[in-house]
């Protein structure tokens, strides 16, 4: 196996295009496992370890926070919990303190598990994957990066650069199941974030269904059900009931498996609950907020 | 000779016995480990080493129609490839009964089974090698526990005629208890109540840390050397020794750094196969299972399935239990004779009850073998024994504990088996004590800045904020044996020395007892420090050199090699006591009326009549000796009526949970326990025993499963096997009594299995009051709790 250790982002992407099954490593917390227990043996492996700014995150003019692949999910909840609060709390779920000081939102992306605790905040929060090869940059929109289980939108020379995410301007929660309090992987996770200049809705389902995806059918329950009701203008609080049927949308929206972390039945029950309590809170922070500004 | 010079130092106050019988030193291994600088057996290495590897069946049963080797042969840096064709003496192994093949032969009969041995240059090497081996099966439909009962229609296991199964089926081993009038209609008659429920218990694993390992070198003299992580050195000894065709004299074993066992160590994995390759060589040969192969390679819990009715009067009374009992033995026997003894002789509980019928079962399957596993046999039948007083409780409108309490057994008891329990047995007590300890705060979970997540089931999953979460209190109490039973000869060989070196007395201990973590080399130290009133006392490295110490498990060492050890010591002090006649002029009477303590000889009354050193002089004391419990003796086959246990030793729990009732997730919120251990040897050790026993207990209460289906495992990773975290770990107040039993040395009672009994019982019984659901099975899964 050769191990391709690039100085630059250039020098990366032209071994990438030289190499395209390299494999990309960075905290090599799920790279690393899959080589131990002899899942895949790649070729090759592109350390992107010396690649600084992929460590590195910047806020752009539009409050975008442009966040380098490599960043670990421990700075992400240090330094970014107000603008990314979805992904912090996300963030916060993934394995251990020590694979939280090596993982990154690079490798979730990279590799596109349906149970990566970074996808249904990034799917929530509308984020934007900035992939790049010798051939140029592109901007993937979160929606159409997920193709199928552990399969992303990237072509063989391209490698993840940074990922894109709005500031949120409204709250963001994130719940996930897994059957111990701590360091589990999911068994099903829901993010939902409040985007109320856009009055809109964004969620992310994660771990039921082949990819992370959105529920659709729910968002646009909610964001009727706010416009008609006048609720974004009046702050009022949010009807238990119309929580509960956010929350059957978007179990209905979910395919998931009987497998040994849970049944398919108990995924969907749990993705209701999620998300009636997930949203109730976030409308209740919103309202709470915007008491607070009046 | 220094004969009758005057002692020195008369004048001289002893000093108080540092680090003794009763305090708490540290332990040697704790910081190594905490800090990652302990040696595991992981970590050996040998220059020119090899590394050995297996081929591992992928069916749970299927014939083996062709192995092919021909290409990791030709592989170079391979430097072997073995089946049971190249084994030089006996193909099969056993603890109890011989009936695993090292290696398989024509049919596999469970997943994971190994087939194909390979040493190269390097594990890569190894990997490659074994890719290469192709194997032909023919499959066949897997036998699990309910097809095993029926093998006219669904076959054997073992080939009639085979081992020991022939003469019974699939039946390893049944055991009836009969007590009183057993179930007879007359003994019905006389309950109000009946009882009746269908309990099941998963398996569980030991999930010990650190992986199967070791290293096995080849001697001159044509022996070898195994550096391994185990249980019991001589019963590895006895098993690998006519595998290999050698004599216990050129197959020595020395004990290395030991991650965990819990029964899992009892039976060999590695072990002989990294001889077989290192003979075969001639050259060191190390193995190390990874995190996956280690599930393959030890054995687990039994699973059980259980049925049981309890009859009492309408006052709460016990009248009669009738309880069958199946247990999963997977593919081998492997201690599952044993397994069943326990369950069946402990299988009613710590209770008085004039009426009895239990019978236990283990069969043989396509699962994975089952074995010795913390609390063995006794852990599967207090889930179902305690979850029944308490629906008994609930159907007489009784308190739960005060039922258990009613019925308790004490000092003086007869158990179903007839055996009378002639030392203390504070059931009432124990559970009256965790009863009245403090109930941890309600809502602990609301601070100024809203809900800490933290303190929630989901904990930082953030899965709720205090919505749906239900507190439920649930308690238990069990019964576990200490040491060998059913008349095994058991005893430990102890060697202690006592000599001058560099103007101060040392001891130095040497037995052949595992260490695995339970602290029994602190404790040595602390005996002979007691004993011989030394503050320097040696390890030297548990081996084959010295007598067999038994086996690390039964909650027996503390019992048995502290007994010998005390024993050692003792003989030791009378050596150097009699000295004393000769260099001082002591009467005999007056010698043996002298005890050791602070580097002095000193009377009854504490005045000191010489200096240790004076007494040894130049020339070291040397002792070994054998320590025996009292015999047992083996159940009646038919009746089950025998002095069966040497030891019994209870524990109860109350546990505090709260559930998210919609999500079905569960935080253990405190987790309180009260054992009697006869006598704290080191009070620290004994707590931290406690606690985790209870933990493990836990873990099987609410996660730890291994997921067997049509004889596959599917989880075998620490991805989908979870144990307990420091989350999911409560808050665990004990409380320890110690009421001595006056056979044991101290009066100290074994200590590292009961808790794991009681612990899941009362989290099931705390979730049942959250919930309201019946609950008859562990681990409880959110599905369980949510009707999905």
């Amino acid at each position: 196996m050769e191990f391709l250790r690039p100085a630059t982002w250039e020098e990366a992407l032209a071994v990438k295009a030289q190499h395209p099954s390299a494999v990309p490593i960075a905290g090599g917390t799920d790279v690393m496992v899959d080589l131990n227990f002899d899942r895949h043996r790649p070729d090759a492996l592109l350390d992107l370890n010396r690649i600084h700014e992929l460590h590195t995150w910047q806020i752009a003019d539009d409050d975008t926070v442009r966040l380098g692949a490599s960043v670990p999910y421990s700075k992400i909840i240090d330094a970014l919990p107000d603008r990314l609060p979805g992904l912090a709390l996300g963030a916060r779920t993934v394995g251990s303190p020590q694979i939280r000081n090596r993982g990154s939102v690079g490798g979730n992306l990279g590799g596109a598990s349906p149970a990566g605790d970074a996808h249904p905040p990034l799917l929530a929060s509308g984020a934007t994957v900035e992939a790049a090869s010798v051939r140029g940059t592109r901007l993937i929109p979160i929606d159409d990066f997920y193709l199928g289980v552990k399969r992303n939108a990237l072509e063989p020379d391209e490698l993840i650069r940074a990922i894109h995410i709005p500031s949120a301007t409204g709250p963001q929660q994130f719940a996930k199941v897994g059957t111990r309090n701590a360091m589990v992987i999911a068994v099903c996770s829901f993010a939902v974030a409040l985007h109320p200049r856009a009055r809109d809705v964004r969620t992310g389902i994660g771990s039921a269904a082949p990819t992370p995806r959105r529920a659709s059918e729910a968002e646009a329950f909610i964001r009727a059900e706010l416009d008609d009701t006048g609720l974004w203008t009046s702050a009022g609080e949010l009807p238990l009931s119309t929580a509960k049927r956010f929350g059957e949308l978007v179990a209905r929206a979910a395919a998931p498996i009987d497998d040994v972390r849970g049944s398919a039945a108990y995924r969907r029950h749990a993705l209701a609950v999620m998300a009636r309590r997930t949203l109730l809170w976030t409308w209740n922070d919103h309202r709470a907020t915007g008491r607070a500004a009046a | 000779m220094a004969a009758l010079t005057k002692p020195k130092n008369l004048q001289d106050v002893a000093a108080p016995g540092r680090d003794g019988v009763g305090a708490s030193p540290l332990r040697p291994d704790g910081i190594l480990k905490v800090k990652g600088d302990f040696a595991y057996s992981s970590d050996l290495w040998h220059e020119d080493m090899l590394w050995g590897m297996a081929l591992r069946s992928p069916h749970a049963r299927a014939r083996i129609l062709s192995v092919d080797v021909s290409a990791a042969l030709a592989q170079p840096g391979v430097y072997a490839v073995l089946t049971h064709e190249d084994i030089p003496g006996s193909k099969f192994y056993g603890l109890e009964i011989r009936d695993q093949p090292v290696l398989a032969i024509d049919e596999v009969r469970f997943h994971g089974e190994p087939i194909v041995i390979v040493a190269a240059d390097h594990p890569e090497t190894a990997r490659r090698a074994i890719a290469k081996i192709v194997v032909e099966y023919d499959v066949l439909p897997s036998i699990g526990p309910v097809e095993a009962l029926d093998p006219e229609r669904y076959g054997y296991v073992h080939a009639p005629a085979d081992y020991k199964a022939h003469a019974f089926g699939n039946i390893v081993h049944s055991q009836h208890i009969h007590h009183g009038d057993g179930d007879s209609a007359e003994v019905r008659a006389l309950a109000d109540v009946i009882v009746r429920g269908e309990y099941e218990v998963g398996m569980q694993d030991q999930a010990f840390l650190g992986p199967e390992s070791g290293l096995a070198v080849p001697a001159e003299d044509g022996g070898i050397d195994l550096y391994i992580a185990t249980q019991w050195l001589h019963v590895d000894r006895q098993q690998m020794c006519p595998v290999l065709g050698l004599p216990p004299e050129k197959v020595r074993l020395t004990l290395a750094g030991v991650g965990g066992a819990f029964g899992g160590r009892e039976d060999i994995s590695m072990q002989v196969h990294a001889c077989l390759l290192a003979q075969h060589t001639g050259k060191p040969v190390k193995i190390v299972y990874n995190r996956e192969e280690s599930f393959f390679g030890h054995v687990h819990r039994h699973p059980a399935t259980m049925v049981f009715e309890h009859g009492a009067t309408r006052d709460g009374r016990l009248v009669f239990v009738k309880a069958e009992i199946v247990l999963d033995g997977g593919a081998y026997a492997s201690t599952s004779p044993a397994v069943v003894g326990n369950a069946a002789s402990l299988g009613i509980g710590p209770y008085v009850i004039p009426h009895a019928a239990v019978d236990a079962t283990a069969v043989y399957t396509n699962n994975p073998p089952c074995g010795a596993m913390r609390g063995f046999g006794a852990v599967q039948m207090c889930f179902g024994y305690e979850t029944q007083m308490d629906r008994l409780a609930a159907e007489l409108g009784l308190d739960p504990v005060e039922l258990r309490r009613m019925n308790a057994m004490e000092q003086g008891s007869v158990l179903p088996t007839g055996q009378v329990v002639d030392a203390p047995a504070p059931v009432a007590e124990l559970l009256r004590r965790v009863k009245e300890m403090p109930l941890p705060e309600v809502e602990n979970w609301r601070t100024a800045d809203g809900p800490d997540v933290r303190e929630l089931p989901g904990g930082l999953s953030n899965t709720t904020h205090g919505e749906g979460v239900v507190r439920g209190i649930g308690y238990a109490v069990g019964i576990k044996n200490v040491g060998f039973s059913e008349g095994f000869d058991d005893y430990s060989t102890a060697r202690v020395r006592l000599e001058v070196i560099g103007g101060a007395p040392v001891a130095l201990v040497h037995t052949a007892m595992a260490e695995v973590g339970q602290g029994g080399i602190t404790v040595h130290a602390q005996i002979v420090r007691t004993e011989l009133g030394v503050d320097q006392v040696t390890m030297a490295p548990a081996d084959t050199r010295v007598g067999s110490a038994g086996s690390t498990s039964a909650s027996r060492q503390t019992y048995m090699t502290g007994g010998a050890v005390k024993q050692a010591a003792e003989a030791v002090r009378a050596v150097v006591l009699a000295r004393g006649r000769d260099r001082y002029g002591w009467a005999p009477a007056f010698a043996a009326g002298l005890r050791l303590a602070g580097g002095k000889a000193l009377t009854a009354a504490g005045e000191v009549v010489a200096d240790l050193v004076d007494l040894l002089g130049d020339e070291p004391v040397d002792e070994t000796t054998e320590f025996r419990h009292r015999p047992t003796e083996a159940f009646d086959k038919v009746t089950g009526q025998g002095f069966g246990h040497v030891q019994y030793t209870f524990c109860a729990h109350r546990a505090v949970v709260d559930v998210d009732v919609e999500l079905g997730l569960v935080k253990v919120i405190e987790l309180a326990a009260a054992q009697d251990v006869g006598k704290a040897i080191n009070p620290l050790a004994v707590v931290g025993q406690i606690h985790g026993g209870s933990t493990q207990g836990l873990g099987l209460a609410v996660m730890e499963e291994i997921i067997v289906r049509d004889g596959k495992v599917r989880n075998p990773s620490f991805t989908d096997y979870l144990i307990p975290t420091i989350l999911d770990t409560p808050p665990m107040p004990v409380d320890v009594l110690e009421l001595a039993d006056a056979h044991a040395p101290y009066g100290l009672r074994g200590a590292g299995e009961a808790p794991t009994l009681s612990s899941t019982p009362a989290i099931v019984a705390a979730i049942r009051a959250a919930t309201g659901l019946p609950l008859n099975r562990v681990p409880v899964r959110p599905e369980h709790l949510t009707g999905t």
